[in-house]
């Protein structure tokens, strides 16, 4: 991997190819090296931590709507059979459309901007946090149920104090794919309107500069799994009785 | 509130109830009459789809009937609102009643907080029943999710979560069936000791007539159809089972288990031994006349002493050990007590 590196550098000129580099020395002059860290370092300000900032706004957003309709149309799924096929068909549709043409296909109607990206993103999250949540709703044996309404719960007493709260786990499952599935696809948003860490990654491939590719990119990937960790805490924080082995 | 001010039991009375499920030909429960006395077990036993676990929800409402009544202390059920009138009944089923998700005092805290009591309440009384279910120690087995707890201390958490709000009277649908046999007749031995210290009206349906002989004060047998086949005590059913079908369900070794209900020391009469030569068997006096016969026979002799921790109480012979397990059943208290006491031989010594 050095030798190209090496053969390289001697290459033509010092001063930056694109103004997009700004201040630049002889690693990011070279078009072909594989990754400058200083570009990182000089950049970070004004290009990468915008983006960072855009991007999880953009999942949060997202993720967060989501998660209301699932939630909503979940609970009432699990009391109307005829709902809950409905809405699995709808939401299973809207999952095998291919993301940018979905984008495309929303912009004449929403514009170049936020709406219709979040509208795109929002979608792809309801297939699976209905499902699971619908899932975890149903995993209250009927004879816990059974129980409960023998203690003297009413039947929305019993729904929320042992069915919902029986679903935490999945619900919280649901929660982690279709967050790393935001983070992934909000990057594809970049192409509707220049937001998130998209922007910097499509400027890359613009551009060929592969250190703002992987830096944006590992940015995405970092994101991913540090939203992933922190819902796996929170899962273990409002969950105790999960993974508790017998004694 | 110490177990002594517990609310005691309630009378429950079955007023000729039928319940028909809808498409279904036979009855559920066909036209029963049963009066169960305040503070008495009364075990439901007979084979699946003998109505026993239908007649134990007609009472809580759980089922309508579809023809007559059911009485609690009078009241009858429909006149009370469901959802109150279940507050006010302990229930137990097997182990998958305790909720997974609530820690153990959160399960027993269920009916007092759907009732509205203030939490310092709530804390006392949660600590004094894991005290009287034998959960020590009682602060760090509050905090414990029911999958950190044995089979059997989770029997005992569903209990005391039944006992919670002080109900009269309590529901119990085959709560010790998931257990293995020593830790169930252990979980018996206790559910005892806590009745007799709470003494509740008591409805616990079986499949296992050993269990409803142990259990019972009254054993209700249904066949098939939902008809009551036999409503007796535990000793009257040995003794005098009505029809083929309650004696192949109490089997062919019923005189065995009539034997077993009863104490060496009730049994046995103060006299010197006939033999005074030979050396005769001993049992202490807590010991059923069941384990007697089998020392008996086991040692050859035809007579056994039974000794006390003060010396001997008195002696048994084998004609007499014959004589209790044909003898027609005795009535009364004194059977229930006697049967109470074979049950439970450790706590059974002390008066009731």
């Amino acid at each position: 991997m050095s030798a190209p590196l090496t053969v390289l550098a001697g290459g033509p000129g010092g001063g930056p190819v694109i103004p997009q580099f700004g201040s630049s020395n002889g690693c990011v002059a070279n078009t072909s090296a594989l990754f400058c860290p200083d570009w990182v370092t000089s950049n970070w300000g004004s290009v990468l931590e915008p983006a960072l900032l855009q991007h999880i706004e953009l999942s949060l957003i997202a993720v967060g709507i989501g998660l209301v309709i699932a939630l909503a149309a979940a609970v009432l799924a699990f009391h109307n059979g005829w709902f809950s096929r409905g809405f699995t068909g709808i939401a299973a549709i809207w999952y095998t459309i291919p993301s940018l043409a979905f984008f495309e296909l929303f912009v004449p109607v929403t514009g170049l901007g936020t709406l219709t990206i979040e509208i795109g993103l929002v979608g792809y999250t309801l297939l699976v946090l209905f499902r699971n949540t619908l899932e975890g709703l149903r995993s209250a044996s009927p004879d816990m149920i059974s129980a409960a309404t023998g203690m003297g719960m009413t039947p929305w007493q019993a729904f929320f104090r042992v069915n919902v709260q029986l679903a935490v786990p999945a619900i919280v499952a649901g929660i982690r794919v279709a967050t790393v599935t935001t983070i992934s696809l909000a990057t594809i948003a970049a192409y509707i309107s220049p937001l998130g860490l998209g922007k910097p990654i499509l400027q890359a491939i613009q551009d060929s500069f592969n250190t703002e590719l992987i830096a944006a990119g590992g940015l995405t990937i970092l994101l991913a799994l540090v939203a992933d960790g922190l819902l796996v805490l929170a899962e273990r924080a409002i969950t105790p009785w999960q993974r508790l082995g017998r004694r | 509130m110490s177990p002594a001010d517990t609310a005691r039991g309630v009378d429950i009375e079955f007023v000729h109830v039928t319940k028909r499920f809808p498409g279904q030909q036979r009855p559920a429960v066909s036209d029963l009459c049963l009066r169960i006395e305040a503070g008495q077990i009364c075990c439901l036993v007979g084979p699946s789809g003998g109505g026993k676990t239908t007649t134990m929800k007609l009472v809580n409402r759980l089922v309508e009937p579809t023809e007559g009544d059911i009485l609690i202390g009078g009241r009858s059920v429909r006149t009370l609102n469901p959802v109150e009138l279940r507050r006010g009944i302990g229930y137990v089923i097997q182990e998958t009643g305790l909720f997974p998700h609530m820690t153990v005092a959160e399960n027993i805290a269920v009916v007092p907080r759907l009732l509205g009591w203030p939490k310092a309440q709530i804390r006392q009384r949660t600590l004094e029943l894991l005290d009287l279910v034998n959960l020590a120690p009682a602060a760090a087995m509050a905090k414990r999710y029911p999958a950190q707890l044995s089979g059997g201390q989770r029997q005992r958490v569903g209990l005391a979560r039944a006992l919670a709000a002080d109900p009269p009277l309590m529901l119990m649908d085959e709560p010790f069936g998931a257990l293995d046999h020593i830790t169930r007749s252990r979980v018996q031995d206790e559910f005892l000791r806590v009745h007799r210290a709470v003494g509740k009206t008591v409805i616990f349906v079986t499949h296992d007539i050993d269990e409803a002989i142990k259990m019972g004060d009254r054993i209700a047998v249904f066949g098939e159809g939902g008809v009551l086949a036999q409503y007796a005590a535990p000793d009257d059913l040995l003794a005098s089972p009505a029809g083929s079908f309650v004696a192949d369900l109490v089997g062919a070794d019923r005189s065995l288990k009539r034997l077993a209900l009863r104490t060496a020391g009730s049994a046995a009469k103060k006299r010197e031994p006939a033999d005074a030569r030979r050396r005769l068997p001993e049992v202490a006096p807590e010991t059923s006349l069941r384990v007697a016969l089998s020392v008996l026979l086991a040692s050859g002799a035809t007579e056994i002493v039974v000794r006390g921790g003060d010396g001997p109480v008195g002696t048994i012979t084998l004609d007499e050990l014959r004589a209790a397990a044909e003898a027609p059943a005795e009535d009364g208290p004194s059977a229930a007590a006697e049967h109470a006491a074979a049950a439970v031989p450790e706590v059974g010594a002390e008066p009731r």
